[in-house]
């Protein structure tokens, strides 16, 4: 691997791995990889906390089959897997978010808004009230919900034979608005024990999450990532509109189509593995936007940084000072919420 | 006259709503090609046809020939650029950025930049004058510049023929001076076949090599303005009252308008 430099694009390098000739931006590419580091440090931390108190060393070594015997049963059988799901689950919300952000060209496009996480929760309320459903059945609900949600505002928001970014957001906001009055229904027509459950898990959590959890997510992410990198350069010309897009020969409605199943995908795949988390989706591409002042739809950083955020949320939850389990879907959306508008009210530093 | 672009027998409709029918146009190589018609007549509805935006619902466009429905993306891409009415700058992107996008349709996943690209995105933002600002962001410019700017980004494209739909819309008269010699250097400097939409008749018949009037979805006119550029004809076309007399300086049809004649008939009424 070489670096060119005397060559490149105005803002990035030419590196040359064998024959391919990659551009990279310098700028990106640290603060990428900083956060990156960030995100396994903050899972490490989050191995450390729990009923077994360890230290970070001690957590080292149980992961790589050393130290005690307790030690390495806690951290591998329990603690692991609930890391490796908010890294995975963090991961594929921030993408998730960037490539909805990117597609509606709004700085609010993510699955919350197009009503996509509003799907799921109908789809998980209804297998918990109507049918008693628990586990895999909600899972498997909650993506059936978001999916046939996400279908439904991309038909609705196609006006001739494309879909705008404003039509996709308010189609979003409008069926989103719908299908809460749905599961709010839902919820008052369920018995109690039911009512409970499922508001448990439109908290969203990362309690108790095991190997499977890990697997769903994870897959998720190692096959539908690399697609959305794969298409970024694309989406990234798409954001200067549709007609600047297609002069310089981008198929726009075969990539958007791509992208928003890739997105949904995602999204859906972290819901069904810890339930709906706000927020992390929609700040994640946001900041690691403006932490890299790249103007190209962010792919591995959104994921670093939706992991990020995830992560630290968890650590968070059960860091706090309070008696009781606090859900993380209702951490990220403080955390997220707080340093947003941190970001947003800097305007003297950060270019909005 | 070798021509670059045909529109062969086009029927152009947005869903049922019909613009232009059995529309036949050609657009000479190498010249200046301007596209004038009152509001509505169907001009971007034309150029957009030409460069694919939208699909003719009957008849075919060739470029130099070849059917361009029959030709990949960043192919047809590579041998046509356009210009849209309304383009969208990612806010925060700088200059040099922006004009690097023009090409795209050179690069692969794998091959992202080359010796090639950075010639063409210099020689691009020297022939439009734009070097100078090459780190500002694109918001911060006035929109003169701005259009240079893009214009930039079509010249990185590199294709032999560019379209431009209203490029001096939104200009004070200085800043589309600058657009129209900028683009009269691109055809005469670098022989590249010109396309353009625009509404000031006078500019229009001093750029043109070749001037195409529509109206009502057809064409009314085309040849050298001096030739059918006539009092009749803005009569017939823009319902206008107006003399036609030789620019003192270019020597150009130059239009002097009087009234439009619906303003008078609503006078006399």
């Amino acid at each position: 691997m070489t670096t060119d430099e005397t060559l490149g694009p105005p803002s990035g390098r030419l590196v040359r791995v064998g024959r391919a000739r990659i551009v990279v931006h310098p700028r990106t590419a640290l603060v990428t990889g900083a956060v990156i580091a960030v995100a396994l440090a903050a899972a490490i931390l989050a191995m450390t906390i729990g009923t077994m108190a360890l230290s970070p060393v001690e957590v080292a070594r149980a992961l790589f089959g050393g130290g005690e015997a307790a030690a390495q049963q806690v951290v591998q059988a329990v603690r692991l897997p609930r890391a490796l799901t908010a890294l995975f689950a963090g991961a594929a919300l921030g993408v998730s978010g960037a490539v909805f952000q990117s597609v509606s060209r709004n700085a609010l496009g993510s699955p919350e808004i197009i009503g996509f996480t509003t799907g799921a929760a109908t789809g998980a309320i209804a297998q918990i009230v109507l049918f008693q459903g628990d586990g895999v059945r909600i899972a498997i609900g909650a993506l059936a919900g978001g999916v046939a949600t996400a279908v439904v505002v991309y038909l609705l928001s196609m006006r001739g034979r494309t879909t705008g970014g404003y039509q996709l957001i308010l189609t979003g906001i409008g069926v989103g608005a719908i299908l809460q009055a749905v599961n709010e229904f839902l919820l008052v027509s369920g018995g109690i024990d039911q009512a409970v459950q499922a508001n448990v898990w439109l908290a969203g959590s990362l309690y108790l999450r095991g190997w499977e959890h890990v697997a769903t997510v994870g897959i998720a992410c190692a096959v539908v990532i690399p697609v959305v990198g794969a298409l970024a350069r694309r989406a990234t010309l798409m954001e200067m509109g549709d007609d600047v897009a297609r002069q310089l020969g981008v198929r726009t409605e075969r990539t958007r189509l791509a992208l928003i199943f890739a997105a949904v995908l995602l999204a859906a795949a972290a819901t069904a593995a810890c339930g709906p988390i706000a927020f992390v989706a929609l700040a994640a591409p946001q900041l690691i936007s403006r932490l890299t002042g790249s103007r190209s739809m962010p792919v591995v950083g959104a994921a670093a940084m939706g992991a990020v955020l995830l992560v630290v949320a968890d650590v968070a939850a059960q860091a706090l000072p309070f008696d009781a389990v606090v859900p993380i879907g209702r951490v990220t959306g403080v955390i997220g919420g707080l340093y947003l508008i941190w970001l947003l009210t800097r305007k003297d530093t950060v270019r909005v | 006259m070798t021509v670059a672009l045909t529109g062969d027998d086009l029927t152009l409709a947005y869903d049922s709503r019909t613009i232009s029918a059995s529309l036949d146009v050609e657009i000479p190589h190498g010249e200046v090609t301007v596209i004038v018609g009152p509001n509505g007549c169907g001009k971007s509805t034309l150029l957009r046809a030409l460069s694919r935006l939208i699909a003719p619902q009957r008849g075919r466009v060739l470029l130099d020939g070849d059917d361009i429905r029959r030709m990949g993306g960043k192919q047809f891409a590579r041998r046509l650029a356009l210009l849209p009415q309304s383009s969208q700058a990612p806010s925060g992107i700088s200059v040099g950025d922006l004009v690097a996008r023009g090409r795209y349709p050179h690069q692969r996943m794998l091959q992202q930049w080359s010796a090639d690209d950075e010639g063409a995105v210099r020689r691009a933002m020297a022939a439009t004058d734009v070097e100078g600002l090459a780190d500002r962001g694109v918001e911060e410019l006035s929109g003169g510049q701005r259009q240079r700017v893009w214009i930039a980004m079509l010249l990185a494209q590199d294709a032999p023929v560019m379209l431009l739909d209203e490029p001096t819309t939104f200009l004070d008269v200085a800043h589309q001076l600058d657009v129209l010699d900028l683009v009269a250097r691109l055809n005469r400097d670098e022989g590249r076949t010109l396309v353009l939409v625009l509404h000031d008749l006078n500019q229009a018949a001093r750029f043109a090599d070749h001037l195409v009037v529509m109206r009502d979805g057809a064409i009314a006119a085309r040849g050298r303005p001096s030739e059918i550029l006539t009092e009749q004809l803005l009569a017939d076309v823009f319902a206008l009252d107006a003399r036609v007399i030789p620019d003192p300086v270019f020597g150009t049809p130059l239009v002097v308008p009087i009234a439009s004649r619906k303003e008078l008939r609503d006078h006399d009424a």
